[in-house]
């Protein structure tokens, strides 16, 4: 009974608040574009990467064989306008508002999309309650889908999502230097020794060739947060702090040199990209995140009108 | 490129090698976590397993109106998983062989040994590449572990995969891993 009146309510208010053509109508209807197409279509910068990738490793090997599968997974799954991964990962989004944005019913009108963008099948029913193990089949639950908000001076409304995979998200690691074992001390040089032994640690596992999103320093949980917000930045977007820029290319080449290869099949190409920064740290603790992501790297963003909460145009 | 058809045989299968590229064309049953635990505390297989290859998939598949199935995503799920049980569905069904992600340990490359069979690598994430090799849905065995749990009977055409692990105790994860770790040493 209870249910039928709350089924109620929710039908007279969609007819009601959300006439068509309407801001919040609209809003909803451009995060669902959003969610379509970070789920379906690999970014053009990634997709540069990965073409390039294809191109270095050596023909009729089983590298080449897996990059050329991954290279026409891209093609189909834009063409089909289907989700490239069948993990359609944790949805992270990261919104940046000018002052004076409502962010409430923001949240609504994403939490509606998250819910269309999943009956269309852009998202796969992918949240689970972590206690009982039930899929309420919408991607909507405790901490999900994963909401940012950042003020910043623009007038424009900024939205970014990223589609994080289970199989990378469970070799994203965290490293307390000095890390003994590995001689990991506390200085970049032990920074480049925890990142090696992640990369080293992931093979086969989620889906490489990859990339790393790297913070140093802060707390565990702003740490991992900052690590995974790297992977925001373009590919070869480099670091403006120059030893940190130097020891990005450093790392992408140590790692091609590791032969672990696409998937972990042995080849050239382990890593695709790099990207570091860093966050103050207290004198006592000494942090180094690593978030990977799978060569299925969909992150996308929307520049959003605040009038009409149509799409302007995209950020990648 | 080496094309694997069905009816699978051992003795084809035993050819395998590491490296190996192969395209499968035939039959594939999906089985994952529920089905090996399952076939492990000693329940009867629903169906024949003699000779078949199990795909460690959770594929999304969809009913259209007439009651017909298809597969929408059928990517490989990772498959260390499995590794308590895997040897053992080999020895008491007679499995030629297992598709899945990231690699199994010594106990199923023992078994692979012993039994006959390989284990293949498919390309993770390729979601839609592989939904675009599987033809038919055939059958639906224990279902009532719900749908990405239950056994699939499926229809390949030229499956992609590569062997990783050998009936003859090779394993490109082991090879690999040995390689990474000594090339490391020279690199920090
Ligand atoms: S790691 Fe990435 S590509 Fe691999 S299965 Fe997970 S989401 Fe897909």
């Amino acid at each position: 009974m209870a249910k039928k009146t709350k089924k109620k309510v929710v039908k007279k208010k969609s007819t009601v608040k959300t006439k068509k053509g309407s801001p919040d109508q609209q809003a909803i209807e451009t995060l669902v574009e959003l969610i379509r197409v970070t789920s379906t279509v690999i970014p053009a910068d990634v997709d540069r990467a990965i073409e390039k990738a294809k191109g270095v490793e050596k023909p009729n090997t089983t590298a080449a064989y897996a990059m050329n599968i991954i290279s026409d997974n891209i093609g189909l799954a834009k063409t089909k306008s289907q989700p490239l991964c069948q993990d359609t990962g944790t949805v992270v989004f990261y919104i940046y508002h000018p002052p004076g944005f409502h962010q409430t019913p923001f949240i609504k009108q994403i939490h509606k999309a998250v819910t269309a963008a999943t009956k269309k099948g852009y998202l796969r029913e992918n949240s689970v309650n972590s206690l009982t193990g039930e899929n309420a089949g919408t991607n909507l639950g405790a901490g999900h889908p994963s909401i940012h908000f950042v003020e910043h001076s623009a007038k424009t409304l900024e939205v970014k999502l990223m589609l994080k995979g289970g199989g990378c998200e469970n070799v994203s690691t965290q490293y307390s230097l000095p890390d003994t074992g590995l001689s990991a001390g506390r200085d970049l040089d032990g920074v480049r020794k925890v990142v090696l032994d992640a990369v080293v640690k992931a093979q086969g596992k989620g889906c490489g060739p990859g990339v790393l999103g790297v913070c140093i320093g802060g707390d565990r949980a702003d740490s991992h947060a900052h690590a995974k917000k790297q992977l925001f930045r373009k590919m070869g977007e480099r670091s403006k702090i120059k030893e940190l820029a130097a020891l990005e290319v450093e790392i992408v080449e140590t790692c091609n040199k590791l032969g672990i290869g696409p998937m972990g099949f042995g080849g050239t190409t382990t890593i695709l990209e790099c990207l570091m920064d860093h966050r103050n740290r207290v004198p006592a603790s000494f942090i180094v995140s690593v978030s990977y992501m799978c060569w299925a790297f969909r992150r996308q963003g929307a520049v959003i009108d605040t009038k009409t909460m149509k799409l302007k145009k995209w950020l990648y | 490129m080496i094309e694997l058809k069905y009816p699978f045989s051992r003795d084809e299968v035993r050819k395998l090698k590491v490296g190996d590229m192969v395209l499968i064309t035939g039959k594939l049953f999906t089985g994952r976590d529920a089905v090996h635990k399952y076939l492990h505390e000693g329940h009867p297989s629903p169906v024949n397993l003699k000779d078949q290859i199990i795909y460690h998939c959770g594929p999304v598949v969809m009913k259209d109106k007439h009651g017909k199935y298809t597969v929408t995503a059928a990517g490989p799920t990772t498959s260390i998983r499995e590794e308590p049980y895997q040897w053992q569905v080999m020895r008491d069904h007679g499995i030629v062989g297992v598709i899945g992600k990231g690699g199994m340990g010594p106990k199923t490359l023992e078994a692979c040994k012993q039994y006959g069979a390989v284990y293949f690598h498919a390309i993770g994430g390729a979601a839609q590449v592989l939904a675009e090799r599987i033809t038919s849905v055939d059958g639906v065995y224990l279902e009532e572990f719900g749908s990405p749990e239950a056994i699939w009977e499926l229809s390949v055409d030229k499956f992609p995969v590569v062997v990783t692990m050998d009936s003859h105790g090779g394993s490109l994860h082991k090879e690999v891993e040995e390689a990474s770790k000594e090339n490391l040493k020279h690199l920090v």
